[in-house]
């Protein structure tokens, strides 16, 4: 099997308007399970420094299991899992697991930058009579989210590339529409460098918007 | 007698197995410029921390305005707005504006109008100097910018007692006299102060009395001038002797 390039080109300019759909299921997948997880992320967060016993240990137990199990078990556990119980779409199982999976990771990113954020900052917004939930709103979160925003945004990166495993639960995003068309064509290589340039694209298109954020964010140094 | 701001009583503080204030008998009055002296580590930074709670005494009694303070009991939030407190390392909010670190408590937790906010914060910060500087962020001040910055800003709350913790001990030498000077109009003011420093001067000119601590415990109280002329202790001598 080799590469022709011409066909190549072709192949990628052609097949436009399936990609394009294609990745459009791509980056809601990707935008519904991420936007989840950083709620998830955010709970365990505070668990996790609650300094309340059983809630660190249940977030102690949640980011363990994930971190020790591999996402594609993760993701058909959710599916055949949550489509037993729940009239729920492959779509919809596969954004939960996703979910499930990066909320971990966000968790401990926020806890990192939650954690980095020095105690004075806490002691002044006490000393001026702020409540402690006053104070992590206020002055704590911001400047923390702020520290987060360069793993988050690696997060993101791995969230997007790691929805190509909805493929396998046939939901048709990029990666799926890749191995059709391949499986059609017994072309392969042209299909996959296709569906390679088109996660390239979106995860330019991420980075951008990670890096204006941090831009915009920048004002106060 | 004059009206007693804080009164504390037989105070205790343990960090861990270690006893860092023994038996602590400590009062201030109104508009009483109290100024805490001592080698690092003798418990002067502790007992102020102490006084709004940002450590909490394991035994003893504290009065805040003749009132006896629970910390499980009453709101501690209430009781910080009375009482300001200013740090060695300035503790500015980094993400926000000159401005908006003076408003942020009046806003937030007296709930004064935005308006009303930005008009006091602009006089505050007039008054330290600073008017000019309003709209920018933190991380553009000098040091000595940056500590009459924290002083306004505990002054937004309108407290009846500030506590300075050190509050040039971080500073470049040059920049000590403007945050000095600016304690001290507040001082004539009639503002009440408890001051943990290590500036002899500012002591003797200001302080109405002066408390030197060694080892957790008072060793001596008295007027500036008895305590830096006339030391009674022999360990105050020997601390005054090592400094001056």
């Amino acid at each position: 099997m080799y590469l022709n390039f011409v066909n190549f080109w072709g192949s990628l300019i052609e097949s436009r308007g399936i990609f394009f759909e294609a990745a459009q299921m791509t980056l809601a997948l990707t935008a519904i399970s991420i936007l989840i997880a950083i709620f998830i992320g955010l709970m365990f967060a505070f668990m996790k420094i609650s300094k309340i016993k059983p809630l660190e240990w249940l977030a102690n137990i949640y980011i363990y299991v994930v971190r020790g199990t591999p996402l594609i078990v993760q993701i058909f556990v959710f599916y055949y899992g949550l489509t037993e119980i729940w009239m729920i779409s492959g779509f919809w199982s596969v954004a939960l697991g996703l979910a499930f999976h990066n909320g971990a990771y966000i968790a401990e990113i926020f806890r990192g930058s939650i954690q980095s954020i020095g105690k004075g900052q806490t002691e002044a917004g006490r000393s001026l009579g702020m409540s402690n939930i006053l104070t992590m709103r206020r002055i704590i979160l911001p400047q923390a989210f702020r520290r987060a925003l360069p793993p988050l945004g690696n997060q993101f990166i791995i969230g997007l590339k790691d929805s190509s495993l909805a493929a396998f639960i046939g939901v048709s995003e990029i990666f799926a529409v890749a191995t059709t068309q391949g499986s059609n064509t017994f072309d392969y290589m042209t299909w996959l460098l296709v569906s390679a340039v088109w996660y390239l694209i979106l995860v330019f298109l991420l980075t951008l918007a990670v890096s204006a954020i941090e831009k915009k964010m920048a004002v106060s140094d | 007698m004059s009206e007693q701001m804080i009164q504390v009583n037989k105070l205790n503080k343990y960090f861990g197995d270690l006893h860092v204030l023994k038996d602590i008998d400590f009062h201030v009055e109104e508009s009483e410029v109290v100024v805490l002296i001592g080698a690092s580590g003798s418990g002067k930074s502790t007992m102020l921390r102490c006084l709004n709670f940002l450590e909490m005494k394991n035994s003893g009694e504290l009065y805040i305005k003749g009132e006896q303070i629970d910390p499980k009991k009453d709101n501690l939030n209430q009781v910080r707005q009375q009482v300001g407190m200013v740090f060695q390392h300035f503790n500015l909010f980094p993400h926000k504006t000159v401005l908006g670190n003076v408003i942020e408590a009046p806003l937030q937790v007296k709930k004064v109008s935005k308006a009303q906010a930005k008009k006091e914060g602009k006089e505050l910060l007039e008054k330290v100097g600073l008017g000019d500087k309003a709209d920018d962020y933190p991380a553009r001040l000098s040091g000595g910018q940056k500590q009459r910055v924290a002083i306004a800003r505990a002054l937004a709350m309108k407290p009846e007692i500030m506590l300075f913790d050190e509050p040039t001990s971080a500073l470049d030498p040059e920049l000590v006299g403007e945050v000095l000077q600016t304690m001290k109009d507040l001082a004539k003011e009639g503002m009440t102060m408890v001051v943990v420093t290590h500036e002899m001067g500012f002591a003797r000119e200001v302080a109405d009395r002066v408390v030197y601590m060694h080892d957790g415990k008072i060793v001596e109280t008295g007027a500036p001038k008895d305590i830096f002329e006339n030391p009674k202790e022999e360990r105050t001598q020997a601390f005054l002797s090592s400094i001056l």
